[in-house]
């Protein structure tokens, strides 16, 4: 039962975001309108069956049912504004955003690991205050101002480059400063207290004294981390001119193209559950494994 | 107080009075054109040069600093209250209260919430007045910022449920309403101005993240945000690096923020 709570999160977040989705869509201004039946040519049989085709009058009810059996079957509908179906237009765009987020998320990672046991095993104020200065600065410009910096830093870099160094500058800062929160509890307990106590190696100390006690916690950070990424990676595709699914999501917003706007935005909350998800049964297991032991 | 956060308060504290006193302070109206002074360097006259139309970039950085620092406020206020209702609410009722409020703290925080600020944006006409645009910023930041800060106040609010106070208080015969208005809230108020004061760096943030997707504050009202948007055009800031003026400003202000509200080693 304790494995099958993930799972049932994210089939409740589907469900309950499938739910918002189909209302937003509903509800949305425009919705069931088609410009076609301006055209004074068209008889009123014409414009009926144009309403009927846009899903004009239809229930509340049979309209979820509809929408539902449209993402079990892979249709997600048709982007308005581009006039392509949105499954076609997620999938051109999804490798693009994956890719750079993934990149990304395992620079800031690498970066924050690093700069955090620096910053905490290093004895020096001046190495912790430089680690805590960048970090700093990076938490105080908004990630379109940071995409903006690395395109006018990298010049005539490649896009998805410049895409993903700007989501390691958002996501660092945020990841460092908890990183190093979690360190220098790790740090603070008595079985390193005693490990250095009795000589361990520096490494050793690191690997297994300071960052595997600590894997729980910076476990639990990576589904964080993620929503951090995707979240940055609207206005930094946006800055950078990158087909991602963020300047996607920023079209869409612009031209007012509910159908695309809403199953992006579906797409990317059971995205980031699952990887909630992930991180939290992670956690767990690591958990249980130290009970064992 | 530390000597670094001592400073902090002290240029935040002349940035507000900059804000407050714009109308003495700037030269010129922020929407007034020198059609002669297109994108013109800095002088005398104008100290941070124009802009593409001609507008004095000094008077409308000081115009934007007026409305982003009292936006940013105003939105977290409206967060910080909503927080306070449903977290103090779930929190002091307990049960399925708190379940169903946890849930949606939950959900609302897994989201990418510049995502759900577009949708919310896109859902508005995207032409309107300026300051339509102002009160719809403030409202769709205020509106989508409370989830953590309610997480906060619901876990105070659960462990004072049973104290003591409350209970005489009960007791005494006071109502539930009194009980929460007039008993919890004033207890949980530290909690909800630390709350207050951590969130306005991020709508800060946030204003400038949506000001330069276009979906901010329109134009020709000044904001962080759409001073910041001059920025894409890259081949500008390369010759007039002035631009960055306003980025400096932002991060400068950010960096205060962060340093009085930061409880870490930093500060």
């Amino acid at each position: 039962m304790r494995a099958l709570k993930p799972i049932l999160h994210i089939i409740a977040t589907a469900a309950l975001g499938i739910l918002l989705a189909g209302s937003l869509i509903r509800v949305a201004p425009g919705f069931g309108i088609d410009e076609r039946e301006l055209d004074l040519r068209l008889n009123s049989e014409s414009v009926r069956r144009i309403r009927a085709e846009a899903g004009a009058g239809q229930s509340l009810a049979s309209f979820y049912f509809q929408y539902a059996r449209g993402l079990a079957t892979g249709n997600l509908g048709t982007s308005r504004a581009l006039g392509r179906p949105v499954s076609e237009l997620l999938r051109e765009r999804m490798p693009v955003t994956f890719g750079a987020a993934g990149v990304g998320l395992m620079a800031s990672w690498t970066g924050a690991v690093a700069l955090a046991i620096l910053s905490v095993r290093c004895r020096s104020r001046w190495i912790d205050a430089a680690c805590g200065a960048l970090s700093s600065l990076l938490l105080c410009l908004p990630a379109a101002a940071l995409g903006l910096l690395t395109v006018m830093v990298s010049g005539q870099a490649e896009r998805g480059a410049m895409v993903a160094l700007a989501i390691a500058l958002v996501v660092f800062p945020r990841l460092f400063r908890l990183t190093r929160g979690i360190l220098a509890d790790a740090l603070r307990s008595p079985h390193v207290t005693c490990a250095m106590a009795r000589g361990v190696s520096e490494s050793r100390l690191i690997v297994w004294h300071i960052l595997a006690p600590s894997a729980g916690p910076l476990l639990a950070l990576a589904g964080v981390s993620t929503t951090l990424a995707f979240g940055a990676a609207i206005p930094i595709e946006v800055v950078c001119d990158s087909p991602g699914l963020g300047q996607l999501a920023w079209q869409a917003a612009l031209q007012r193209d509910f159908p695309l706007l809403v199953n992006l935005g579906l797409m990317v909350c059971l995205l980031v559950a699952g990887s909630n998800a992930l991180s939290a049964a992670a956690g767990g297991l690591l958990e249980r494994d130290k009970q064992g032991a | 107080m530390t000597l670094v956060r001592r400073l902090a308060a002290i240029l935040l504290a002349s940035f507000y009075m900059v804000s407050l006193f714009a109308g003495w302070l700037a030269p010129f109206d922020y929407a007034h054109q020198s059609r002669d002074c297109i994108a013109a360097p800095p002088s005398a006259r104008h100290l941070l040069g124009t802009d593409e139309l001609g507008r004095d970039s000094f008077s409308r950085l000081i115009y934007a600093t007026r409305v982003s620092l009292l936006l940013a406020p105003a939105a977290a206020l409206l967060a910080t209250t909503l927080a306070a209702c449903i977290g103090g609410v779930a929190g002091f009722r307990g049960g399925i209260f708190e379940t169903i409020a946890m849930k949606a703290t939950d959900l609302t925080l897994s989201l990418p919430w510049l995502f759900l600020l577009l949708i919310a944006r896109a859902w508005m006409p995207l032409s309107m007045p300026p300051w339509q645009t102002l009160l719809i910023t403030f409202l769709l930041l205020g509106s989508f910022g409370w989830a953590g800060a309610a997480r906060v106040v619901c876990a105070a609010a659960g462990s004072l449920r049973a104290s003591d106070m409350l209970l005489y208080a009960r007791a005494y015969g006071c109502s539930q309403g009194r009980v929460f208005a007039a008993h919890l809230l004033p207890t949980l108020r530290p909690i909800l101005l630390a709350q207050f004061l951590i969130l306005i760096p991020i709508f800060i943030l946030s204003e400038g993240n949506l000001g330069v997707l276009g979906l901010g504050v329109g134009e020709p009202m000044p904001s962080w945000g759409n001073l910041l948007r001059e920025l894409v055009d890259l081949p500008a800031v390369a010759e007039r690096p002035w631009m960055l003026a306003p980025l400096v400003v932002f991060a400068l202000v950010t960096g205060c923020f962060y340093l009085l509200t930061s409880p870490g080693d930093y500060a």
